[in-house]
């Protein structure tokens, strides 16, 4: 066999592992929208369900959704950033930082029921935040935490060191240098960590289980100390719980889940790729 | 505090008083041992060269004056410096208004990301300087005194990483005189150039130390004997001859030195 035969073989090879890896998620995506789209109309978007959930629509559950993952955004963010920062810029390297770090790694590996039991226990129950938003945007926070952290590291630490000295040597403080040079060219792969974080606590059910989720509750919430129905959750409990559940219905559901994330995701890109054409290395 | 040595003399022999005093500087990066007793008197208003093979320290020493070796973990220091009289290893001495005084020129011209005007600017504006008319006022100034004005006065909103290398230099040379520093250290500052840049960069260097304390590490023998009013020789971490730049580079009194500026090593 002469080398150009070896690189075809190569090359084929390669390509066949690459199809490998799409054809799965093609054929998710193909009988999810086959089987689902016929559910989808304005009043299963928009109305609540009724008869036992075999009726109607999935409002709350989309808002429960949308709310939760706001609620994990706005706690995981500042402080997933503001420890990135923390640990690519300011920490030594100490027994703290170390142990810290390798909770960090330890944290992304817990399993995510796991998650929602820890959070049953600090928040629903011992600080008797109840089965709520609150309570559920703080379980999945933790658990957003460090994808955030470290993938935001990774981000601060590409910027080379240089910047940081060029702008100590004009004058600029430490902070003002992370500020006006570091953060803004680690942007991208800071929001790219925020979004696949964020993807993740969108589309997790075991988390929300014990501390938030609603089994069947058609009505809005009123205030963050109230329990919501979401995506995930919705869609195992018209999967598995509910006899009778009309198939077109479940699969409406979950289309609809994924086309929330599929759209997060690409949003994200977008954005990722504005913030990488201002960068510079 | 005041050390009476033959480089005391060649400096009154300048006439110029003393802007930097260095006294017996020790530096270790982890166990190297970088620095060796560096004692030197940099005079005001003239171009100092510190010269010397690879490795023998006149980076460090550069680091040193505007304190950036203080970025870099797992370092000790000894000795003294003083800027102006004032010992700036001092504790509460603010390192950031140091800085401000001392600009600083890399041997890689380093464009912050965004323009040539934002770029000019960066210094001023963390300063404090908030005025539009005085900031225009300043990338104005400090581009012409880096011979830069003419060729980019008409794209300044352009991005700084499309100028040519030679630009960016010059460019990395106006960020730093946008602050209006007292002192001006540069590493190699035309390492990257070619000729033509560096005879424009040499030249705005010597219209420059009527106003600036200048010290410069240059990028072979030949700029060193050209631009040096006062000159160091550094070979491994010491500093082995000091004085007057004619009388280091054309009449050098130890036999190291003489090799260096001959051509024989290094």
């Amino acid at each position: 066999m002469n080398r150009h035969a070896i690189q075809r073989l190569g090359f084929g090879l390669l390509g066949f592992v690459a199809l490998v890896v799409v054809i799965p998620i093609v054929l998710i995506i193909a009988l999810i929208v086959v089987r689902g789209a016929g559910a989808i109309s304005w009043e299963f978007l928009t109305t609540m369900p009724y008869d036992g959930m075999k009726a109607g629509g999935i409002f709350p559950a989309i808002v429960g959704t949308l709310l939760l993952t706001m609620g994990t955004a706005v706690v995981s963010i500042p402080i997933g950033v503001g420890g990135a920062i923390y640990l690519s810029e300011y920490a030594k390297d100490t027994w703290l930082t170390r142990a810290i770090r390798l909770a960090l790694v330890n944290l992304s590996g817990v399993p995510s029921v796991v998650y929602g039991l820890f959070g049953l226990g600090l928040f629903v129950l011992f600080l008797r935040m109840g089965t709520s938003i609150l309570a559920g945007s703080l379980t999945l926070a933790i658990m957003t935490l460090p994808v955030i952290i470290s993938t935001s590291e990774e981000a601060l630490r590409a910027v080379p060191m240089e910047f940081r000295t060029v702008s100590a040597s004009l004058g600029g403080t430490r902070w003002q240098g992370i500020r006006h040079v570091v953060l803004p060219q680690a942007t991208s792969g800071i929001i790219t960590g925020i979004l696949l974080g964020l993807l993740r606590a969108g589309g997790e059910t075991a988390p929300i289980l014990f501390t938030v989720a609603a089994f069947y509750l058609p009505k809005l919430p009123t205030s963050p100390l109230d329990p919501v129905m979401a995506l995930p959750y919705h869609l195992y409990v018209v999967s598995t719980q509910v006899p009778g559940m009309p198939p077109q219905m479940q699969y409406g559901t979950a289309l609809v889940l994924l086309v929330l994330v599929l759209s997060m995701n690409v949003v994200s890109s977008l954005i990722r790729s504005y913030f990488r054409r201002r960068r510079q290395w | 505090m005041v050390t009476h040595d033959p480089a005391s003399e060649a400096l009154s022999a300048l006439q110029h008083p003393v802007k930097i005093r260095t006294e017996n500087v020790n530096l270790f990066y982890g166990d190297v041992h970088a620095l060796k007793d560096v004692t030197i008197d940099v005079p005001l208003h003239a171009v100092t060269v510190f010269f010397g093979p690879a490795g023998g320290g006149k980076t460090t020493m550069l680091r040193l004056i505007n304190r950036l070796n203080d970025l870099v973990d797992n370092i000790r220091m000894s000795g003294h410096i003083w800027v102006d009289g004032d010992d700036i290893y001092a504790p509460g001495t603010q390192v950031a208004a140091l800085r401000r005084r001392i600009g600083m020129v890399f041997a890689l011209p380093l464009p912050l990301p965004g323009t040539i005007r934002s770029n000019v600017v960066y210094g001023p504006k963390l300063a404090g300087i908030r005025q539009a008319s005085r900031l225009d006022e300043l990338v104005e100034s400090s581009l012409r005194q880096a011979a830069l004005w003419d060729e980019v006065k008409d794209r300044l909103d352009t991005p700084a990483n499309q100028l040519s290398g030679g630009q960016q230099q010059r460019l990395c040379i106006a960020r730093s005189l946008a602050l209006e520093p007292e002192i001006l250290l540069l590493d190699e500052p035309t390492s990257g150039l070619d000729p033509v840049s560096t005879a424009k960069v040499e030249a705005s260097l010597l219209e420059l130390k009527k106003r600036y304390t200048i010290i410069i590490v240059p990028h072979n023998v030949q700029q060193g004997a050209r631009i040096a009013d006062y000159a160091g020789f550094f070979l491994m971490g010491e500093l082995i001859e000091k004085g007057d730049g004619r009388e280091v580079f054309n009449r050098p009194q130890n036999s190291h030195t003489e090799d260096y500026v001959t051509g024989r090593f290094g």
